[in-house]
């Protein structure tokens, strides 16, 4: 009997353990929360962040929850000219030709793949504003209105940009456009009024398959830190030494 | 559109008028490095064309930042280039190197050559027109040969500041463009150097064709040895900026990086009116093959004679299509620049407006702007030295006409 109870001790400590295995996403997105918010008891101090995001290619469905609720979150217009972030969708054929759409961002879903048997491989790419640590956009930029954050993050003063575009021109990975009713340069701010609250990114918040995670970069046990020790990490366009902090796990090569 | 563009390329940045931006620095700086050459490198020949280059330089750099006033998306708040630049960027320095350019070269250069001028008209006439050019001498009446000679040496030293500022005008404006790493068809270290020789190339085809329609409109002879010498001038400025535009063409191809590819469909396609066909073809190789035959370039008097009259009749047409060909250079560069995506996949297309604040009609109505300001300069500052009777100095030796 003694032994059969020891046993199904052992089984149900087993069992807590599977839970928690299982369990890891649901406690890491409890962490990321709990983490971010611990800042919000007291000043926000941005001298005690640094932030970037990981992007988990192989985790994207393409659903464009993220590009909906950036729209929303950050008053982004909707016309399909203006995104702070979006998806791409890539088709690699089995003759290397490779076709990437964007129709609407991804906002309106994307089109039926045709000529099913030549492909090679199909992936989704969500793109944002690589909050280069290296901001070309905030080297070019003749006023001083766009800016590098404490904590990492690359902003425009709406109140002091002058709408010369040079930022635009400067960015390599098209993550900026001129507000059609500000006049302004504008781009995702990381939902910064977000950030002093404790919250996450809108675009964080409502992926389904958390194939985005944001947090800190230098601080060693959060969940970006985490993403990145167990990942092979790529940034887009290493060559220009922007420094981006948007770290992309599974990205294929023809991601540009 | 063809292939994929980033969705927030759909709409081109820098328009029509940031074509006319570079295109008007650039004529500035070709005018007065035109009038450095009579100045400091003593060619007496072009003398006659001295005081007209230094004003259309005037006309056409006082327009020069209005294309870019007009293009901000708020341009009431420009002056905080002034109050607050970002020493890092390069477009910062814009209003230093303009403010330079314009207050401590060009109107000192001016108002020392022309004060004896204003003294003079000052004393000749009455009323406003008398207190207006009293005005202009800024108090200095002393026209004694002791500071007469301080005049003309001032303003040597001061053209010998303004060649370098000259270079440093519209070198740096191709900075502003070569220095865009994000973007392959600007980001090359050639650029500025380019960018100066086609300023040279324009504006001294500006002034010559700007000499020979004022001296015609005014019924005198065209001085032909002046024309000849701006013409050879013209043609080793143009075989000197062919060549640089020549190396940076090889050098890209040569390469061959990534982007050459997108590149490449984008000359055979978009650009290949404005590049192959108005750049190359009309705005150079027609122009230089006319110039090495006819102008004193490669052989005095050129390899085939012909009249004076049919000369200047090339010369003109020559110097009309380098102006049509350095235009389409600063098109190809500014539009070129935007016309392929940086994700290299695709290409877009640029729509001209036809009216509107970037339209054809405000390009148009800037492009007029500096030939009105030349027009009431030249009422006010006449720069006819064949006209000693009544402004300028004496004609120079050399200007005898041919």
């Amino acid at each position: 009997m003694s032994d059969q109870g020891m046993d199904r001790r052992a089984f149900m400590g087993d069992l807590v353990a599977a839970c928690l295995a299982a369990g890891g996403p649901v406690l890491l997105g409890m962490v990321r929360v709990a983490e971010a918010q611990g800042t919000a008891s007291g000043e926000y101090d941005p001298t005690e962040h640094y932030y970037g995001i990981g992007i988990d290619v192989a985790k994207c469905i393409g659903c464009a929850r993220c590009v909906a609720a950036c729209k929303a979150e950050n008053d982004v217009p909707m016309e399909p000219y203006y995104f702070n972030t979006w998806i791409e969708r890539y088709i690699l054929r089995t003759d290397g030709e490779v076709e990437v759409t964007s129709p609407n961002g991804g906002l309106d879903g994307f089109p039926p793949i045709e000529g099913e048997g030549q492909i090679l491989r199909t992936f989704f790419v969500p793109k944002l504003c690589n909050h280069c640590a290296n901001p070309p956009c905030v080297q070019v930029c003749p006023v001083g209105a766009t800016f590098s954050t404490r904590d990492g993050v690359v902003l425009v003063d709406e109140s002091y940009c002058i709408g010369c575009r040079y930022c635009i021109q400067a960015c390599p990975y098209g993550a900026r456009y001129m507000h059609p009713e500000k006049h302004v340069a504008s781009k995702c701010t990381f939902c910064y009024h977000r950030l002093v609250k404790g919250l996450v990114p809108a675009c964080v918040e409502v992926c389904p398959t958390s194939a985005r995670v944001f947090g800190e970069v230098e601080k060693r046990a959060t969940p970006l830190a985490r993403f990145m020790r167990f990942n092979d990490i790529q940034v887009l366009k290493p060559n220009l030494n922007t420094r981006p902090k948007a770290y992309y796990a599974n990205l294929d090569g023809e991601v540009r | 559109m063809q292939g994929y563009i980033y969705p927030n390329e759909y709409e081109l940045q820098w328009s029509l008028l940031i074509v006319l931006y570079p295109y008007i620095t650039g004529l500035v700086a070709g005018a007065f490095i035109l009038a450095s050459l009579e100045r400091v490198f003593n060619v007496k020949e072009v003398q006659p064309t001295y005081r007209l280059a230094l004003l259309t330089a005037l006309a056409f750099l006082l327009v020069a930042p209005l294309p870019l006033q007009f293009h901000l998306g708020h341009p009431e708040r420009s002056f905080e280039i002034f109050m607050t630049p970002n020493k890092r960027s390069a477009m910062a320095m814009f209003g230093f190197v303009y403010a330079w350019y314009l207050a401590v070269v060009l109107l000192l250069e001016i108002w020392f050559d022309f004060r004896r001028d204003f003294v003079r008209f000052a004393r000749e006439s009455h009323g406003l027109r008398r207190w207006f050019y009293y005005a202009l001498t800024l108090g200095a009446t002393d026209v004694s040969p002791r500071a007469i000679h301080f005049d003309e040496s001032a303003g040597r030293w001061i053209t010998i500041i303004g060649i370098p500022s000259a270079f440093l005008l519209h070198g740096y404006v191709g900075f502003i463009f070569g220095s865009v790493k994000a973007n392959p068809w600007w980001s090359s270290v050639l650029m500025p150097v380019v960018f100066l020789f086609s300023a040279t190339v324009s504006g001294i085809a500006l002034v010559l064709v700007l000499y020979m329609l004022t001296t015609m409109g005014r019924w005198k002879k065209i001085d032909m040895v002046c024309l000849n010498k701006l013409a050879q001038f013209l043609f080793y400025a143009l075989i000197v900026d062919f060549s640089l535009e020549a190396l940076d063409f090889i050098h890209r191809l040569y390469e061959a990086e990534e982007s050459i590819t997108i590149l490449s469909q984008m000359v055979e396609s978009r650009l290949f009116v404005s590049l192959i066909v108005l750049q190359l073809l009309f705005g150079t190789l027609i122009p230089l093959t006319l110039l090495t035959l006819f102008s004193s370039g490669l052989r005095k008097g050129g390899f085939i004679r012909i009249s004076p009259e049919l000369k200047q009749l090339v010369f003109l047409v020559s110097a009309v299509l380098i102006q049509i060909g350095i235009f389409s250079i600063r098109w190809n560069v500014v539009i070129g620049g935007q016309l392929f995506s940086k994700s290299l996949r695709g290409l877009t297309v640029y729509k001209v407006q036809l009216l509107g604040l970037e339209g054809v009609g405000m390009t148009l109505a800037l492009l007029a702007l500096p030939f009105l300001i030349l027009w009431v300069l030249v009422k006010i500052m006449p720069p006819w030295p064949d006209e000693p009777g009544e402004s300028g100095p004496a004609p120079a030796e050399g200007a005898a006409t041919a």
